[in-house]
């Protein structure tokens, strides 16, 4: 090999100042999120059936009003009502934010992404931002559009509210806020995990499948178990109406959940450095 | 330029790669060859930085992949075929690499042009064929225009015209000082492509060679001779050194001298000739005499592959 000298004069060719920013990386991640049609379909669903079925809901309310008794009338949660899609968007949004990375191991764009950018941690920071941020603007704006068109479709004599009634501000913006921080869960699951299958069932299995094994429980151990389970914290930041007993305050609870999203994040951030991709 | 010392993966219990050291220089094709499961697509991705290595390093521009600033205006690289979202465009797929290392959405069209894809740059990439994901992901390779090029099978499901546009690529790339490493488990791609090759077999290598060099070493280059009079020629060319087998048809195969000499000697004898032959082994013949003690999968009833290599460089 060392017969042969160079054949060309290779003059080093001169790089911008500076290296690849977490802005450049932010971008990149703004491009792939909104050129796949996972994301028009997941964000599609949040809306739609997040804002309708508390419509729905709330319409059939107003309809039978006349016909329910006054039990029914006095704890009727009108701002729950009308938020009742969020337990639907809960999982759309989810299903986002498992693909956003799952998505990227399946299709082996991972190791494109990783070439481009080979400092992990930054282009995770990256899909955390861009997702998160496309997750709370969707969420709220489902949270506030289910909530006011509830409330008109409820409308006298039904009990209808406002965001000034007790609670209902709370449970609004609260509500928007659970559906995006699920939504980080979920990245975070998948980060771990890596297959969109696996980390779907983990994060539905989270949701549906916990809550009955807690019930199982023996009755003080279930109450305590339970008031740590997400969608237990979801509820209760919902709700307006009624004392919770044994659960968190809906702002201690969200606490508890923004803790499970940060060690999940930090979990797979740690994976995807030690993990060969 | 690209280095590995003492390069080493395992997996388990299984070793991919072992003490691998080889250079890749810029201004030339380097060939990576060796068989399937050889351990070349692993090295790359070693060298790319996806991949730790369990010991040994592996730098490229003297830098670990994950301190260049700028890596894909550094070091280009068409690790697998159709490793690319099935929903998202063709132009979506570039323009999203592209803004990793603040690359224009100029060169981004410019690109799909230089590989083709231009009219097909909106389609969705699940419904490109094997051979326009490969043009996709040269594209990709070449957005930076990097200083260092890895190409991991690039010819690997294109047509003729394509093959050969690759190849005129790889070279034009080399000419204009780039670094450019390709793997292949093909040696006849490679003697059309490469100045020189990195060959390995059970993650270990075998030879870093050029391609002249490979040719002249290897035992298969014989003069096939025929004549009425085969013994007395024999005789003649043994006496002269020549190591000289009789084959089954009749004719002679002559190691040990070349056609000019074997045909100066006739005449002096003299003897008749019907044929005068150089047979110069085939590449593809010189590649599996070095590997044929390293072959991963044989196809073959042979069992129990020999677990030595052949001589290291």
């Amino acid at each position: 090999m060392s017969t042969v000298a160079t054949n060309a004069d290779t003059a080093p060719k001169a790089l911008p100042p500076g290296h690849y920013s977490l802005l450049d990386l932010v971008k990149s991640e703004w491009t792939k999120i909104r050129t796949v049609r996972s994301t028009m379909w997941t964000i599609g669903v949040t809306i739609l059936l997040g804002i309708g079925i508390g419509a729905l809901v709330c319409a059939v309310t107003r309809a039978h009003w006349s016909s329910m008794n006054l039990g029914s009338r006095l704890s009727f949660d009108a701002p729950a009502q009308s938020l009742v899609g969020l337990f639907i968007a809960q999982f759309s949004v989810g299903i986002l934010g498992v693909l956003v990375i799952s998505a990227e191991y399946s299709t082996g764009t991972i190791r494109a992404t990783f070439s481009s950018a080979p400092k992990r941690s930054r282009v995770f920071a990256a899909k955390v931002i861009v997702f998160g941020l496309l997750a709370f603007v969707v969420a709220e704006v489902t949270s506030f559009v289910a909530f006011f068109l509830g409330q008109f479709l409820l409308s006298s004599p039904a009990t209808h509210a406002s965001l000034s009634s007790p609670g209902a501000s709370r449970a609004v913006f609260g509500g928007g806020l659970y559906i995006c921080v699920l939504g980080l869960i979920a990245l975070g699951l998948a980060t771990v995990i890596r297959h969109t299958a696996g980390a779907i069932s983990a994060f539905v299995g989270i949701l549906l499948i916990l809550p009955i094994i807690a019930a199982a429980l023996p009755n003080q151990l279930s109450q305590d178990v339970r008031k740590f389970m997400p969608d237990r914290i979801g509820v209760d930041m919902l709700t307006t109406k009624g004392e919770n007993v044994g659960t968190f305050s809906p702002w201690v609870g969200m606490l508890v959940l923004c803790i499970y999203a940060v060690v999940l994040l930090v979990i797979g951030n740690s994976l995807l450095q030690r993990r060969d991709a | 330029m690209i280095e590995a010392k003492g390069l080493t993966k395992h997996y388990g219990s299984k070793h991919a790669v072992e003490q691998l050291s080889f250079t890749v220089r810029p201004g030339y094709v380097t060939g990576f060859l060796g068989p399937n499961g050889s351990g070349k697509s692993t090295t790359m991705r070693m060298v790319m930085g996806l991949d730790a290595p369990t010991a040994g390093d592996v730098t490229v521009k003297g830098q670990h992949f994950d301190d260049l600033r700028w890596p894909l205006r550094e070091v280009g690289a068409l690790l697998e075929a159709k490793a690319i979202h099935p929903g998202r465009s063709a132009r979506s797929h570039l323009k999203m690499l592209a803004q990793t290392n603040g690359i224009s959405m100029a060169r981004v069209d410019e690109l799909l042009d230089v590989v083709g894809l231009t009219s097909v740059a909106g389609k969705r990439a699940g419904k490109f064929s094997l051979g326009m994901g490969q043009r996709l992901g040269i594209a990709a390779a070449l957005l930076g225009d990097p200083e260092i090029l890895l190409f991991d099978e690039p010819v690997n499901g294109l047509d003729p015209d394509g093959i050969r546009w690759v190849r005129n690529l790889l070279k034009g790339l080399a000419k204009e000082g780039r670094t450019v490493f390709v793997s292949s488990h093909l040696m006849s791609e490679m003697a059309l492509t490469a100045d020189e090759v990195v060959i390995i077999g059970k993650g270990k290598l075998i030879s870093q060679i050029s391609i002249d060099e490979l040719l002249s070493q290897s035992t298969e280059n014989y003069v096939r001779v025929r004549s009425p009079e085969a013994a007395k020629l024999k005789s003649a060319l043994e006496h002269e050194g020549a190591v000289v087998a009789l084959e089954d048809d009749g004719s002679l195969s002559v190691r040990g001298a070349n056609e000019v000499a074997i045909g100066e000697l006739a005449a002096k004898i003299p003897v008749v000739l019907h044929e005068l032959a150089p047979q110069s082994a085939s590449l593809e013949e010189a590649f599996m005499e070095l590997t044929e003690d390293s072959v991963e999968f044989h196809g073959s009833t042979s069992t129990g592959a020999n677990n030595s290599t052949g001589a290291t460089s």
